[in-house]
């Protein structure tokens, strides 16, 4: 059984500790809490250089030394500390920094409230294990034979047909129903290819319907993975980006990924919450009030200037009235449009790109990285612009597809 | 050489450092640069608020803007600092960053550059006073 660090503070006094074991379990996985002696506490927070006041948090700090010097045996970590509190904050990040500089183990970080659920944890858990079992799998460079990948996404669905390390075929919809939408862009992606349903050697399905699309393709599916990992391996993929370092950013329609790896396996991820303001879906809603289709508007907001149009997406609802009172004030669509993106590139950056240590080159990936103006923006708030492969929207497809392969 | 002093606005620290002869980076250089330098009508108080945002590099989202505000002054200093010296317990009277949080920050961004420091008790009367001096100019002259 795949044994999950746990390094935490402030779990068990606010009710969450058996949704972080039941998502563990959910994914084939166990919690374990590394033994520190009371004696090598001080020693720990003394060589670690950071001494919070919180004892547990200074608990923390001792169970990451003890990972790191090889004293107690696990496959992954999880760190999570309460949302809010500004040391654990300091800790958390700084632990997960001293985790990657002295292990090998996949890590991953999460502040939680009062409310978290083992639903909110079973990607990341599920991320984790992936690493730790399927690093072979992941290691793939090559699609080999005639497979297939699909990405059930919460805005659309998307087919992608390979044969032997190569496109032939893709498609994308709006998603609807999980398994009308895939069947739709499976049929049509065959269409185009030149193949039928029963040539296909293998379907790997990814992104939130994989479930059922698993069950639903069960003939033919060989692989059903969370999105973390697949979307990594297609974008080191497109981007010809399989070894080395790289961050993915994947700007999604419901949430957000950064995902950093070394030879095309992820090390480090983080996912952000369900926040339409710092997703496409802003974008969509701005595009909405500009009567123009959200295809439009990367070119629109590159005409403008974000700083003629100042916007703060921090939350979809006041984005939403500062796009209105910025229109209101006769402010150009082509400003406000930039200012749409810029505030999107802002808030993952402040949200979601502290959680990790951003690596060179950075590829950005997902149907939002089509919309040019935010790919401009992105660049400009990290200062460096991505790189934003060819069919960089079918990122999952691809990765299943290539994964998938794996299996003949 | 130049020396991160801690507290980073005392001005004895400040003195000693550049009698001896080496380049203190302080809070009140850096603070001075803004007053003086942002071609803007009305100079910010201490930082603005790009300041806040640049205070992500050193800590995240949920840690409170005025930790990443005052992260963003210190940390840039203690990545150009050849050496530091931290003076502990220290009464806000002798130099303070108003703030634990960043305080505990700023001890863990010294260990973690690795850059030689020198750490100091608060000296408490006359002789420990003495010493306090002698060992800073030590340390100072050992850095040349």
């Amino acid at each position: 059984m795949i044994k999950i660090a746990q390094l935490s503070c402030g779990t068990e006094y606010s009710s969450v500790q058996y949704e972080i074991e039941k998502a563990a379990r959910s994914v084939g996985a166990k919690v374990v809490y590394p033994d520190v002696s009371a004696a090598d506490v001080e020693l720990a927070v003394e060589r670690f250089g950071f001494r919070p006041r919180s004892a547990q948090l200074k608990l923390m700090i001792a169970r990451a030394v003890q990972l790191a010097d090889g004293n107690y045996d696990a496959d992954a970590v999880f760190i999570t500390t309460c949302f809010r509190c500004a040391e654990a904050a300091l800790v958390r990040n700084e632990v997960r920094r001293f985790i990657q500089e002295n292990t090998n183990l996949p890590v991953v970080t999460y502040s939680f409230t009062e409310r978290l659920k083992a639903s909110q944890l079973l990607t990341r858990m599920e991320a984790l294990v992936t690493i730790v079992t399927r690093k072979e799998l992941l290691a793939r460079e090559r699609q080999s034979g005639l497979t297939v990948g699909l990405d059930s996404g919460s805005s659309t669905t998307k087919a992608v047909v390979m044969l032997n390390n190569k496109i032939i075929g893709k498609s994308w919809t709006p998603s609807h129903n999980v398994v009308e939408s895939a069947t739709q862009v499976l049929n049509e992606a065959l269409a185009q290819a030149g193949y039928e349903y029963k040539d296909i050697e293998a379907i790997g399905t990814t992104g939130y319907g994989r479930f059922t699309l698993g069950q639903h393709f069960s003939d033919k599916c060989k692989l059903v993975q969370e999105e973390l990992t697949v979307n990594s391996k297609g974008a080191v993929w497109l981007a010809d980006r399989q070894r080395g370092e790289a961050t993915i950013i994947d700007i999604g329609g419901m949430d957000n990924k950064a995902i950093t790896v070394r030879d095309g396996i992820p090390d480090n991820f983080t996912m952000g919450g369900v926040c339409a303001g710092a997703s496409g879906r802003f974008l969509e809603m701005t595009s909405k009030r500009l009567k123009i289709d959200v295809t439009e508007l990367g070119a629109l907001a590159d005409k403008g200037n974000w700083r003629n149009a100042k916007m703060n997406s921090y939350c979809s609802v006041f984005g939403i009235q500062d796009l209105v009172t910025t229109l209101g004030d006769g402010k150009s669509f082509e400003d406000v449009a930039a200012a749409a993106c810029h505030s999107v590139a802002e808030q993952v950056y402040e949200q979601q790109l502290q959680e990790i240590d951003v690596r060179h080159p950075i590829i950005q990936v997902g149907g939002t990285s089509l919309i040019s103006g935010l790919v401009t923006q992105v660049g400009e708030v990290l200062g460096e612009k991505p790189i934003v492969p060819e069919n960089s929207q079918f990122i999952g497809a691809v990765g299943g597809a290539l994964l998938s392969s794996g299996f003949l | 050489m130049k020396v991160f002093i801690d507290p980073p606005n005392s001005l004895i620290l400040f003195d000693l450092v550049e009698r001896f002869g080496n380049e203190p980076l302080s809070t009140m250089a850096a603070l001075q640069e803004r007053v003086d330098n942002l071609e803007i009508d009305m100079p910010p108080m201490n930082v603005t608020l790009d300041d806040v945002v640049k205070g992500l590099k050193y800590a995240g989202i949920e840690v409170p803007s005025g930790v990443r505000g005052r992260l963003s002054i210190w940390g840039p200093m203690i990545e150009a600092a050849d050496a530091a010296i931290v003076v502990e317990d220290a009464p806000f009277e002798f130099g303070c960053v108003g703030c634990e949080r960043s305080e505990l920050m700023v001890k863990y961004l010294i260990k973690r550059s690795g850059k030689p420091a020198l750490k100091l008790k608060y000296p408490e009367d006359e002789d420990e006073g003495k010493v306090f001096v002698q060992k800073v100019k030590e340390f100072l002259e050992g850095l040349q």
